[in-house]
């Protein structure tokens, strides 16, 4: 989690666009996995993949707005994946993982997405919403 | 992708609810409802068991832990079946293995509860 974000040049990119509802959350995993898959990752990285991006979309649909973009970038070394909502921004500094509750269903969404990914970043956008930026390296 | 929520009564006051498919977003209501039914039915030791669970999320695991939380104010508690090592790895992660009992299977399980 604390190694640098990948500076490699973006090879090739998958978009894919959703409703911010629930029903749809499922379409994105299997989209996202199967561009994990196409870049060789081993089936427990595609879980994690898998996982990490969904609770980057429960994280966008919570936050309201009408839809999701889920950009998965091509990288030498990695997969970059960019979740974009378009509701209230992310606000990770708020993030308390310690409290053990059915409302800290959040922080363990965001927790799970740290763990499992490589790097994590969030981008706040001037027209509104936000980036959930994350990186998976491919193992050397 | 759904999921399959199957209760059967268990020794003593236990309870086992068998669950299968995909536990997120849009499925936990239906998991979160089949706990609270049993709950408000006096139903506060219960076995969860996840073996046919091929996904969860923080959605699923909140759901999870409100239960638990349901429970233990009647002295109940709630233990789980699981093998699948993708899903146990979430548990390790979040440190939920710390907070629930998990069991390889459902005799284990439940003779942890009664």
């Amino acid at each position: 989690m604390n190694q640098p974000a990948s500076r490699e040049a973006v090879t090739d990119v998958v978009e894919l666009r959703i409703p911010a509802k629930a029903e749809w959350v499922s379409i994105a995993r299997l989209a996202v996995s199967a561009v994990a898959s196409r870049l060789q990752f081993s089936i427990e990285e595609i879980e994690d993949v898998k996982l990490a991006v969904a609770e980057a979309l429960v994280s966008s649909i919570a936050r309201g707005g009408s839809r999701i973009d889920i950009i998965c970038e091509s990288l030498a070394d990695g997969l970059r994946i960019r979740v974009r909502n378009f509701g209230v921004p992310e606000q990770p500094e708020v993030i308390d993982v310690a409290s053990v509750d059915e409302s800290a269903a959040s922080s363990l969404g965001v927790f799970l997405i740290r763990a499992l990914m490589d790097t994590v970043d969030y981008d706040a956008r001037a027209e509104g919403g936000s980036d959930l930026v994350m990186f998976k390296r491919l193992p050397a | 992708m759904d999921i399959k929520v199957t209760v059967r009564e268990s020794k003593g006051d236990c309870s086992i609810v068998d669950l299968s498919g995909e536990i997120d977003v849009y499925t936990s209501p239906k998991l979160k409802d089949a706990i609270g039914n049993l709950i408000d039915r006096g139903v506060y030791n219960l076995v969860i068991n996840l073996e046919k669970v091929r996904y969860i999320d923080s959605t699923g695991l909140g759901v999870l832990i409100g239960g638990l939380k349901r429970v233990r104010e009647h002295g109940g508690s709630v233990n789980l079946v699981c093998t699948n090592p993708q899903i146990k790895k979430i548990f390790d992660i979040t440190g939920l293995v710390m907070i629930f009992g998990i069991f390889d299977n459902e005799d284990a399980a439940t003779k942890a509860l009664v």
